[in-house]
């Protein structure tokens, strides 16, 4: 890492691994899944005519939306594996040195540099200090409260004795003392993380023409390059 | 002195015949095995009376007057005869100073063998002023009962939530029987509904009589035989919900044919409570087989989110009414806008760049 950084070099860096580019896209396509069919199931479509028996449109929505939100849960867990069996800017999110003052340097020139008051961005290999903030404290927290809200809410259909129920339900629903507030939060958080996706994609653009270092491509390959061959400012280590 | 509960009830002029019938039919509506009927019959006939002591607090007697329309009078009339009825201020036959020395002599006389029923809650605003019984606040009545009764039942939503007296933004106080500040710890089974169903109210009673135990709580302290499973999860309506198929008019066609609803604010999905099973008035019906939403009356707090016609709830927080989809479809309009106003300063400002467009 310090030999990469001193060599700065422009050389490209394989930053992400497949499974982190792997869990990237699946998680944007079971947000926008999770979304669809979680607003439609607090406001469902038009009623449906005839008989009972001909139609199976909101089972059909909500069993999307469960499957979708296993497979969100497994993809999660697999990807805190990865951040141990993975290389260093696979923990990233997961870990932000929060602890380091040179972290909050760089988070303060990210500011800056969004509020147009800095003439240039800093360097990184990996997610720069701002971005590793929003995704720690939005999107991680963000779907870990989705999850294990959303598995409180299944386990209040699938009843007591059931697994969700016994570790999820049980403590969650009087957390937050009734089912109709527990349905709320589910709810709001996802406006959150709606809002974090508009500003995730917004900045992956902006970055992609204004950083320093590759964007879009790098979500494809994995592979970082840069555009200038001055030093990478990344914590070591982090 | 030591009355059996069969005592009681020979003395009230129920046949032996009925007796067993009650056994039965209470071991039935207990989830319990057949073999449990001869056990409740010979728990009733050994086991001495416990006088029960029913409080008021602030309420609105609909817990009492749902008790005593118990469906099956079988039931109920073995129940009220098992129960000490002495005290309770809105049947009781004595009045004044007579009536209030009733629960003094029922606290001395059956010290830490007497169940303790409340119905309403205790407002502790201003030394609990607001509710005023034989002279004194209620919360002093019901914390010189509590400390040597048995168990507590909190009746209906008031004595276990607060309901509408405590409902935002409750000037008294009126604060649930379980947070009663000093109040003696003892366990309390919360029987929520405004009022709580009669069938329902008349087993608890009868399972802590004969069993002397509490039934199996949940987390919130219900009897897990009644408020495990919400309304939803046994409406009959439900394969309609399933289906997509809802009332979206109080007098469209699809209300007429009976369908969910879920779109009207039915709370059913939200509510425990055993209303889609056991139902009212001896199991004619409950409120979404009349055609309206469930209003969600077992739950905490339920006065305080919003519309009984609206599915989300109202965020009051924010000062004006909003729900979730107000509140995160604004905050994410803002979002959109400032994405866009930021893209419009970053494109002037890399215009100002004569040299940005070499990169």
């Amino acid at each position: 890492m310090t030999e990469l950084t001193s060599a700065a070099s422009t050389a490209p860096i394989y930053v992400y691994e497949k499974p982190v580019r792997l869990w990237h896209s699946l998680n944007a396509l079971l947000i926008v899944v999770l979304s669809v069919t979680g607003y439609l199931i607090a406001d469902p479509l038009a009623s449906l005519k005839g008989e009972a028996s001909e139609h199976f449109l909101m089972g059909y929505i909500r069993f999307v939306h469960f499957s979708a939100g296993y497979l969100l849960s497994i993809a999660l867990l697999f990807r805190l594996y990865w951040a141990y069996a993975g290389n260093e800017h696979a923990r990233q999110i997961f870990l932000p040195p929060l602890l380091k003052t040179h972290y909050w340097q760089g988070v303060f020139h990210e500011v800056l540099w969004y509020l147009f008051l800095v003439k240039e961005p800093r360097k990184y290999i990996g997610h720069n200090p701002l971005a590793i903030l929003a995704m720690h404290f939005v999107f991680v927290w963000g779907v870990l409260f989705m999850i294990v809200t959303g598995f409180a809410l299944y386990g209040e259909g699938a009843g007591q004795g059931r697994w969700q129920h016994t570790f999820f339900s049980s403590w969650v629903l009087p957390l937050f003392g009734s089912s109709q507030s527990l349905h709320s939060w589910h709810h709001l958080f996802m406006w959150l993380i709606i809002c974090f996706v508009l500003v995730h994609i917004y900045v992956a653009l902006r970055e992609d023409r204004l950083s320093r270092q590759s964007m879009l491509s790098t979500i494809v390959t994995g592979w970082r390059t840069f555009k200038d061959d001055r030093p990478v400012d990344d914590e070591s280590g982090a | 002195m030591t009355e059996t509960f069969y005592d009681v009830m020979r003395r009230q002029g129920i046949t032996r015949r009925s007796f067993l019938k009650f056994c039965s039919l209470t071991a039935a509506s207990l989830g319990l095995a057949p073999s449990f009927a001869p056990k409740i019959a010979h728990a009733m006939e050994t086991k001495p009376r416990i006088p029960v002591l029913w409080l008021h607090g602030l309420e609105c007697t609909c817990c009492s007057e749902s008790f005593i329309r118990s469906g099956h009078p079988l039931a109920k009339d073995v129940i009220l005869s098992m129960l000490s009825l002495d005290y309770d201020d809105t049947i009781m036959a004595a009045a004044g100073h007579n009536a209030e020395a009733i629960v003094t002599e029922i606290v001395e006389k059956y010290k830490g063998n007497y169940i303790l029923a409340v119905e309403g809650n205790p407002p502790l605003a201003e030394d609990g002023m607001y509710c005023i019984i034989g002279g004194k606040p209620f919360v002093e009545q019901l914390k010189y009962a509590a400390e040597s009764c048995k168990a507590i039942i909190s009746w209906g939503s008031c004595a276990s939530w607060g309901c509408v007296q405590a409902a935002k933004p409750n000037p008294t106080r009126a604060t649930p029987v379980h947070k009663v500040p000093g109040l003696a710890n003892k366990p309390i089974i919360k029987v929520p509904g405004c009022p709580p169903i009669a069938e329902v109210m008349t087993a608890v009673v009868a399972y802590l009589l004969t069993f002397d135990k509490l039934p199996t709580l949940d987390r919130q302290g219900r009897p897990q035989m009644f408020y495990s499973q919400r309304i939803h999860d046994k409406c009959y309506r439900r394969p309609h919900f399933d289906a997509g198929q809802f009332v979206e008019h109080w007098d469209d066609e699809a209300a007429r044919q009976g369908h969910c609803l879920y779109k009207m604010g039915c709370k059913g999905p939200t509510t425990y409570n055993a209303c889609s099973t056991v139902r009212w008035n001896e199991g004619v019906s409950f409120p979404i087989q009349s055609g309206h939403g469930c209003i969600g009356c077992s739950e905490d707090g339920f006065w305080d989110k919003g519309s009984f016609y609206e599915r989300l709830t109202d965020i009051n927080q924010f000062g004006i009414e909003a729900n979730a989809d107000a509140v995160g479809g604004t905050a994410a309009a803002l979002v959109g806008a400032g994405i866009a106003a930021h893209a419009g300063l970053t494109a002037l400002n890399r215009a100002k760049q004569p040299g940005a467009e070499k990169q």
